[in-house]
């Protein structure tokens, strides 16, 4: 466990080097929310209480997104599903794999290294920026942070298996580039980045209410708003743990499978 | 006891080509087929061969990462594919063109890593890590993150991450690769003393002949996934029928000098080039020509391997 603990630290610490990003990173995501902020704050004016959301919370909704679009990869893995595709068609890979390490393990305590510098270096800033320029819903009590933070960790987890099983396919296909952009959009959309995933009517939304992406945005948000309380929360935490387990097994299976099976690229 | 061991070692890639919108051929490609060699603790070996030989595919055996199609591999009497982890724990291995260390990070930080990853006792890491700080030079680079390090820095880098868990086997792809006349050097001295002085087991792949000349006593040439040669360097110049050369200078110009056991391949004003078999010795030509000629000064040139090997490859490929 120390070492993955040393992993995590690691990943934390490189993305603190990257400041110029970091920076870049926070205008991107400050510039993006206030772009979402004016055309939500269009939209609930013709219908309030669109998606059970009134104003203030629906704008909370817009600023918590960009405050976890990196943290939780809602857009692309963070960079580590880049950098994972770029070992394996590298042959990199050859590295991580000779290690006494679990593939798996050393990426996740990378990337939840990478997510916790994320959301302090790029979350506070734009959601403070936020919360300055509009009126934003906030938790009313106090144990809604934490429980918060509890659910953002797990849709860290949700988004580190699911563009772990993106960044594996790359043993198989050579160019992970379609499987991205397919990842790419189904995460901002089924994320609830876009829209919040209760506007969605009908069967839509239904499914989209279930899919592994809501656990990156939408259930987050939703116990930063305190729509979930008591058993509510501890099904909302269900829900997300369940897609995690569910997909880091996949994830741990399609490892298998490609340590046997697959040719590591270059001599 | 033997500490590497390959019996009939067997590895096919099945790869597919695209032919046409939806249709793909697939064919084998035989990258090692049927090598067989042992190494005992303590020996270091010569890996050569030209590109796309199977000397990688045989490493990646040997470490674990790839699983064999047929034959054993046994290192430290462990079956690297079957308990990749245990075996890591002691082995080192050292790619010359990835790298093993944090590129954002500075050096330090992939020790300390490893100091966790191998479970490595506290007094044990410290110990090691000045040794190599040391003798690899390190000391200024601990502090720089691994992305602004030169590139023979970096393999010095590399190289002392793999030593610090006190590996018994050190594998070595192409730890040369790039580096200037002086990293080399420094590189080499450190491989020898660590042969020498911690009995490491090293197998050393490369392109480098010098590294092999100036390092293994015993060396191995693999082609198309054979094993061609194994024994001892000198043994390869018999083989590929090499010849030394006899640099003479004379007094003055002079028709080809006719010595006995000799003849001479090239005449440019005083001086002249004289072939011999490099098994035979030099010293009798010497005397020959200084008692006949008008001697100034002479130097012996010691075969080219690489040309022992072309040869070698080409004889092969006549015969194949």
């Amino acid at each position: 466990m120390r070492l993955y603990a040393a992993v995590a630290a690691g990943g934390f610490r490189r993305h603190s080097t990257y400041r110029v990003a970091t920076a870049a990173g926070i205008f991107t995501n400050t510039v993006f929310g206030f772009v979402l902020a004016f055309t939500f704050i269009a939209l609930w004016d013709e219908r309030p209480n669109l998606g059970g959301y009134d104003k203030p919370e629906a704008l909370a909704f817009v600023w918590i997104g960009q405050a976890l679009l990196a943290t939780c990869g809602l857009m692309g893995g963070g960079g580590f599903a880049e950098e994972l595709i770029e070992r394996i068609k590298t042959g990199d890979i050859a590295i991580d794999l000779y290690r006494p390490a679990d593939l798996q393990l050393w990426w996740l305590a990378a990337d939840l290294g990478r997510a916790a510098f994320e959301l302090v270096g790029r979350g506070i800033v734009p959601m403070a920026v936020g919360a300055f320029a509009f009126d934003l819903a906030l938790p009313d009590a106090a144990w809604q942070w934490p429980a918060f933070l509890g659910s953002v960790a797990l849709g860290v987890v949700v988004g580190f298996a699911i563009w772990f099983l993106v960044a594996l396919s790359a043993f198989w296909l050579m160019d992970g580039a379609g499987v991205v952009q397919i990842a790419w959009l189904c995460g901002l959309f089924f994320s609830g980045m876009l829209l919040p995933l209760t506007v969605f009517p009908g069967a839509l939304g239904d499914v989209a209410r279930v899919l592994p992406w809501a656990s990156m945005l939408q259930v987050p948000a939703d116990v930063f708003l305190g729509k979930y309380t008591g058993w509510g929360l501890l099904k909302a935490y269900g829900f997300q743990a369940g897609w995690a387990v569910v997909l880091l097994a996949a994830g741990r299976g399609l490892q298998l499978v490609a340590r046997r099976r697959v040719v590591v690229q270059g001599g | 006891m033997d500490f590497i061991e390959l019996e009939d070692v067997r590895k096919v890639f099945d790869v597919r080509k695209k032919k046409g919108f939806l249709r793909r051929e697939r064919h084998e490609v035989r990258a090692v087929d049927g090598i067989s060699f042992t190494v005992p603790r303590g020996e270091m070996v010569g890996y050569i061969g030209p590109n796309g030989a199977g000397k990688s595919t045989t490493i990646k055996m040997l470490t674990g990462i790839l699983t064999p199609s047929g034959g054993r591999v046994r290192v430290a009497g462990i079956d690297p594919s079957r308990e990749r982890t245990r075996l890591a724990h002691r082995i080192g291995v050292v790619f010359g063109q990835r790298t093993t260390l944090w590129w954002d990070l500075p050096l330090i930080d992939s020790y300390k890593l490893a100091h966790r990853m191998y479970r490595i006792p506290d007094a044990r890491f410290r110990a090691n890590l000045d040794r190599c700080v040391e003798l690899l030079d390190l000391a200024e680079l601990l502090a720089v993150p691994v992305r602004q390090l030169s590139l023979g820095q970096r393999m010095r880098g590399d190289i002392a991450a793999a030593l610090l868990h006190d590996p018994e086997v050190l594998y070595l792809d192409e730890p040369t690769i790039g580096l200037d006349v002086v990293s080399k050097a420094k590189v080499r001295e450190f491989l020898r003393d660590l042969n020498t002085s911690a009995g490491t087991t090293i197998l050393l792949t490369t392109h480098d002949l010098q590294d092999i000349e100036q390092l293994c006593k015993r060396v191995m040439v693999i082609d198309h996934g054979r094993l061609m040669y194994d024994g001892a360097l000198a043994g390869l110049h018999e083989i590929g029928e090499s010849e030394r050369t006899l640099v003479v200078d004379l007094e003055r110009e002079l028709p080809p000098l006719d010595v006995p056991g000799a003849r001479v391949r090239r005449v440019e004003g005083p001086r002249q080039w004289l072939a011999f078999p490099a098994s035979a010795s030099a010293a009798p030509l010497v005397t020959e020509i200084a008692s006949a000629y008008p001697l100034v000064d002479l130097s012996v040139r010691e075969p080219d391997i690489e040309a022992v090997i072309a040869k070698m490859y080409a004889d092969r490929a006549e015969l194949g």
